[in-house]
């Protein structure tokens, strides 16, 4: 069983509540909370009293291009859930949080800092018998004005993690170890996702995001565990520049999470592009471990 | 383009004439019907080879001899959060069961975005893709064993 959240060593446990904490705060009118899933389904068919939806897809990404919404996009996002500047936002969601966290980063880019993952996300509230409803929640519309997105922080793009390849800063990649390899373009289980090349930015790290939770409730692991694997296995230190990266920028906005807010590392950021991008780029440096194998061996 | 079986068109016109909202209800409703395949067609564990590629919500397929040269199909959803699976395979079981299957040999696979819109993630339309196309290929499988046994004589 885990340890209660702020037990647990964290640096910012006030980014993470449990179940209890959320079923506490139901009725809270400053507490909005938010089911960010992959599924489309999964939100209508229960959720958790009072609960609004935020879609990645239709929410939080911008329509047309490759990109998240505007200031206005997210202003009007805001207003519908009926949040403030001042509203604690907390969020959870199918997957072990890959969507909540996702959804947590963009929040991060428009300055809203008062947001929370509810440890653990739907699966355990679902296995805890805790009460799910079907009834979507109207609130008013709300005045929210937002900062312009800063992606300075938090975001990196294609040539900034050039740039960090070029200066030997530590990369993560957080896929499954066959993606990283290079063996599949795409996680198990998961059908490709149009990477023309496979394998990894040379130089990463392959630290899979599930090693961050305990298999058995999705609860993020204490902080003394994840030390272990981040800093004493792979040798990253909180005061490195580190830049993580997945598939899309799901997966990597959890390990984001666990690096920045749970470790205490400073600079940590999300390359959004991903394999997607990267895997698809001209001339762009790859380590294929599975490819350059074969080559040696038919050498 | 080839037109779709009769029941099946008739369900994605009524589901492509709700806003989201009440589509995503409509399809909740649906998920809710679906049924797992009965012990008399498989019981777990289930075979590797019936289970679909691609879908992580661990769905898997078996088409048996109906009526009339048809097939009968029959699912099973083994992740609980899988909703979606779970919606489409009632669809399916229920409207292409007893339809010929040279029919259902050419249903487009991405006939799951009728079904669930255009907001699906890469990988969640993918994986659905993975059941439509598994249903065609028993049909198509089905088609080739008829004829091959046509050619026997048998």
């Amino acid at each position: 069983m885990s340890k209660r959240i702020e037990e647990r060593g964290y640096t910012r446990s006030d980014v993470l509540v449990s179940t209890d904490w959320v079923q506490e705060h139901l009725n809270d009118p400053n507490v909005r909370i938010a089911e960010s899933n992959e599924d489309p389904l999964l939100y209508g068919s229960n959720h958790i009293p009072g609960a609004v939806e935020v879609d990645w897809t239709r929410d939080l990404n911008d329509p047309i291009r490759r990109d998240y919404l505007s200031r206005k996009g997210f202003e009007a996002l805001m207003q519908r859930i009926g949040a403030t500047r001042d509203t604690t936002i907390v969020l959870y969601g199918d997957k072990n949080n890959w969507w909540a966290t996702y959804a947590f980063w963009v929040l991060q880019l428009f300055g809203h800092t008062r947001a929370k993952i509810m440890d653990g996300g739907r699966l355990k509230w679902i296995a805890e018998k805790r009460p799910v409803s079907r009834e979507v929640p109207r609130y008013p519309a709300t005045q929210y004005q937002a900062p312009e997105r800063d992606d300075t922080q938090f975001r990196a793009y294609r040539d900034q993690v050039l740039q960090h390849l070029g200066k030997m800063q530590p990369l993560v990649d957080v896929r499954s170890p066959e993606e990283y390899s290079g063996e599949r373009l795409h996680m198990p289980d998961y059908p490709n996702e149009g990477a023309l090349r496979g394998g990894h930015i040379p130089g990463a790290l392959s630290i899979p995001w599930a090693r961050a939770v305990n298999a058995e409730d999705g609860t993020f692991k204490d902080a003394a565990d994840l030390r272990k694997i981040y800093q004493e296995e792979n040798k990253l230190r909180p005061s490195d520049d580190v830049i993580a990266y997945c598939r899309i920028g799901e997966r990597s906005s959890h390990t984001w999470f666990v690096l920045h807010y749970l470790l205490g590392f400073d600079h940590v950021r999300n390359y959004d592009g991903s394999w997607t991008e990267w895997g698809n780029l001209v001339q762009v440096p790859i380590e294929n471990p599975s490819v350059e194998g074969r080559h040696e061996a038919a050498a | 383009m080839k037109q779709l079986p009769e029941r099946f068109e008739r369900l994605l016109q009524s589901l492509e004439s709700l806003d989201r909202t009440d589509r995503v209800q409509m399809l909740v409703d649906i998920a809710g019907t679906f049924r797992r395949v009965p012990p008399s067609i498989a019981e777990r564990p289930y075979p590797a080879e019936r289970r679909v590629p691609g879908c992580e919500s661990e769905a898997y397929v078996w088409a048996k001899p109906g009526s009339a040269g048809t097939l009968d199909y029959y699912f099973a959803v083994e992740n609980p959060q899988g909703i979606s699976a779970m919606a489409l395979a009632a669809i399916l079981s229920d409207s292409l069961s007893g339809v010929p299957p040279e029919e259902i040999a050419e249903i487009p696979a991405d006939v799951v975005y009728r079904i669930f819109g255009r907001e699906l993630s890469m990988g969640k339309s993918l994986g659905l893709m993975g059941m439509v196309n598994m249903v065609r290929a028993t049909a198509s499988q089905y088609l080739r064993t008829c004829a091959e046994g046509v050619e026997r004589g048998t």
